[in-house]
């Protein structure tokens, strides 16, 4: 972990423990006029988003100001990438002016990873295609936490586009390790079977009144129509099987956690009012996107 | 004309049956005589104690890259390369630029190699235009400007009528059809082999079963037409399979597998790591273990490396980007020596008819053997010698394997083409030798 962060599979259970013991540490400080520390001051971090994002990219740049560093964002549609550079190259270029870590957003599985390779500058994931998101990951178990005692023996059904999705990986990977019983649940087209081989203690279906019974969480993806080269189904067969209704909450345990990688689709992987509902901690996630994220710079570099 | 004896080797000549402690004397560009203590009075001689002695290998599918691509490979580096693998002959793929889909094209390579290359080099015709899949390319005036075979490798035919047309015609002018079997709607977008392994990187999964369509497809054509339909580098066990029944149904059908194919899975990929993308991908191990089984019985005919070089700018990218295949001359004899040979699953004998006879009869070459009178192209290895391979070395003008640094027990240690030295290695395998009858440019 000393070289960054590119995904959660790698990570051991203590490594994650001690990350979220820290953003644990860092979560009252939203709540303070003073939000910022200075333990990352002068320290320069490099925020490269290839892929278009508001809420990741603006969660590192708040995580990063409240440490203190200085932070720049480049995307590509305005960097030397658009002039047909290639990401060896502009990377090298980055790491030349001696950030001390660059965080990455990249459309292709494994950039980070091949770039790791190349480079000395620590790399974070920021979401590599449909490979990790291992930051999202985190956040969502410090939102399970802030709800429930730990994580082993819960029961969280994962459910949408689950093979287009990098969050799914990340969470199937860290909730394994914590002793979760995870469903994953989707249409057949986006659940391939061997997404049960993943992790011990993953489990499939493709119908989801089953995937929300007695479930403690329940994790909606998008569905990623830009990541499709085809049209696996008919889109109006979505929302009548796998969008989250008020009645599918019933099936689930009484205190249910709906949660939301977002964007959100209303209407198309999750109805409005469950999405606004009570049991919805869609916001608490964002908001410790920030505590989480600190944590993690604050590990890579220091 | 100048004499050569190769003293003292294990003579290994499968079209002639033959496996004996033997000489063979060349005369000129000519196989003189193969014999117990032949007189050797005149002749300049190699000691080729404890060395085998075959024909020339063949490898019949590679990528040479001229014209068009000429940062990747030329014929002349391509050539070099193989040479240095122990190959005579080789046979390049159609997907230059332009496709050789003319006597034009085809008249440019053969004309190309005859001046520079160090190996004989037999061009494969496109089976369409541009290999665009749609109207036929001009097989018959290829067929006599020189090409052994018609192949749309890489862009493989997808509609079975036109399929069908090209075998009717291939079939008339005797050439056989090689098809890279993919189903292009099935394996779209994909970039390694489908399973857990691309599943868990995030990749797009190459489906076995984009490969056994065609296969199945082909072979169906094949009966219907009558053509000879040669599957390149076959990879899954389905696809095996079926060859397998074609066989028994009689039915002029071959296949080839590559070296990778029958060493690598997908579980080896390093992850994102361009060296070990290629199609057909690196698949399942019970692919691997079909591959293997497919040699050792004989339902696999044979070996050829689909040598597909890429410079580092391509391959330095991300997974996705990146393009597909490998080198492959300068490896395969270590990797067979190593997979069916040193452990005793396939007879010497029988692999050396999998690189000479089997290609040289699939597609009519007059090459193969160690017949007295025919041309002397001849590939000297050594079985036993430990060797690393060093890409950074490589005659090929491209870097693109996963071979590097593997350590190999045995390899190829001179190469003879028309009666000449082309290349030859020092006794520890370590070291290109400066052949000093090295075959004037």
């Amino acid at each position: 972990m000393s070289r960054g962060l590119l995904g959660i599979e790698d990570l051991s259970r203590d490594q994650i423990e001690q990350i979220l013991a820290r953003a644990r540490d860092f979560q009252p400080l939203q709540n303070q006029s003073n939000k910022r520390l200075d333990l990352l001051r002068g320290r320069l971090i490099v925020n490269l988003f290839f892929e278009s994002s508001t809420r990741t990219r603006t969660s590192f740049e708040i995580a990063a100001k409240r440490l203190g560093a200085d932070s720049i964002s480049i995307t590509a549609s305005g960097s030397s990438v658009s002039k047909g550079e290639s990401l060896v190259d502009t990377l090298n270029t980055l790491a030349a002016m001696k950030p001390d870590a660059i965080v990455m957003r990249h459309a292709a599985s494994g950039a980070p990873h091949f770039l790791s390779r190349h480079l000395p500058t620590p790399i974070i994931n920021a979401g590599d295609g449909t490979h990790e998101h291992p930051t999202q990951a985190l956040l969502d178990a410090l939102t399970i936490l802030d709800y429930r005692g730990g994580l082993a023996g819960l029961r969280v059904a994962i459910i949408g586009d689950i093979v287009h999705s990098r969050v799914a990986r990340s969470n199937i990977y860290l909730l394994s390790k914590f002793g979760v019983d995870v469903v994953l649940c989707g249409p057949a087209p986006l659940l391939p079977p061997q997404m049960a081989q993943l992790a011990p203690g993953v489990r499939l279906t493709h119908n989801m009144p089953e995937a929300i019974r007695d479930a403690d969480v329940i994790m909606m993806l998008r569905v990623q129509l830009e990541r499709q080269n085809e049209s696996p189904f008919p889109a109006s067969e979505y929302y009548p099987f796998y969008g989250l209704r008020v009645q599918h909450l019933e099936l689930a345990k009484p205190e249910v956690l709906v949660m939301h990688p977002g964007p959100i689709n209303r209407g198309r992987e999750i109805a409005s009012d469950v999405a606004d509902s009570r049991q919805s901690v869609i916001l608490n996630q964002v908001e410790n996107g920030i505590a989480v994220r600190m944590a993690v710079l604050e590990r890579i570099i220091q | 004309m100048a004499k050569l004896i190769l003293k003292n080797g294990r003579v290994l000549d499968p079209a002639n049956r033959m496996d004996a402690i033997a000489d063979v004397l060349i005369d000129g560009d000519r196989i003189a005589a193969v014999g117990p203590s032949l007189d050797a009075s005149g002749a300049e001689l190699f000691d080729a104690t404890g060395m085998w002695v075959t024909p020339g290998f063949i490898d019949m599918h590679v990528h040479l890259r001229e014209p068009g691509f000429e940062h990747s490979e030329t014929i002349e580096s391509g050539s070099r390369a193989a040479a240095a693998g122990g190959f005579t002959s080789i046979c390049c793929m159609p997907n230059t630029h332009p496709v050789n889909d003319s006597p034009t094209v085809t008249s440019y390579i053969v004309e190309n190699a005859r001046r520079h290359a160090v190996v004989n080099v037999f061009p494969i015709g496109a089976i369409t235009k541009d290999s665009a899949g749609e109207e036929l390319a001009a097989i018959g005036s290829m067929k006599k400007a020189g090409i052994v075979a018609i192949s749309d490798d890489g862009r493989p035919v997808m509609n079975a009528r036109v399929m069908r047309r090209a075998m009717e015609m291939a079939h008339s002018f005797g050439l056989p059809v090689i098809d890279h079997c993919e189903d292009l709607h099935l394996s779209a977008g994909g970039d390694m082999h489908e399973g857990l392994e691309s599943i868990r990187l995030g990749l797009r999964g190459i489906p076995s079963c984009s490969e056994d369509v065609m296969v199945a497809r082909d072979i169906l054509l094949s009966e219907v037409t009558g053509c000879h339909f040669h599957v390149a580098h076959i990879s899954s066990k389905n696809s095996i399979a079926m060859v397998k029944h074609a066989k028994a149904l009689g039915l002029s059908v071959t296949a080839e597998v590559c070296p990778h194919h029958f060493t690598l899975t997908d579980d080896n990929v390093i992850p994102y790591d361009s060296n070990f993308k290629m199609k057909p991908p690196l698949r399942s191990s019970f692919d691997v273990a079909a591959a293997v089984e497919g040699i050792v019985t004989g339902v696999i005919d044979a070996i050829a490396t689909d040598h597909a070089p890429h410079p580092g700018s391509e391959k330095m990218q991300e997974f996705e980007r990146c393009p597909f295949g490998i080198l492959g001359l300068e490896t395969a004899i270590g990797l067979t020596l190593e997979t069916f040979v040193h452990n005793g699953r396939v007879s010497p004998l029988r692999i050396v008819e999998m690189y000479t006879a089997a290609p040289g009869r699939i597609l009519s070459l007059p090459r193969g053997t160690l017949s007295t009178g025919v041309i002397a192209d001849v590939t000297i290895i050594d079985p036993s010698t430990k060797w690393t391979y060093d890409v950074n070395r490589s005659f090929s003008k491209s870097r693109n394997t996963p071979f590097h640094q593997r350590e190999f027990t045995g390899g190829p240690a001179a190469t003879i083409v028309n009666g000449q030295f082309v290349w030859g290695r020092s006794p520890d395998l370590q070291r290109d030798l400066q052949i000093p009858y090295l075959r004037t440019m």
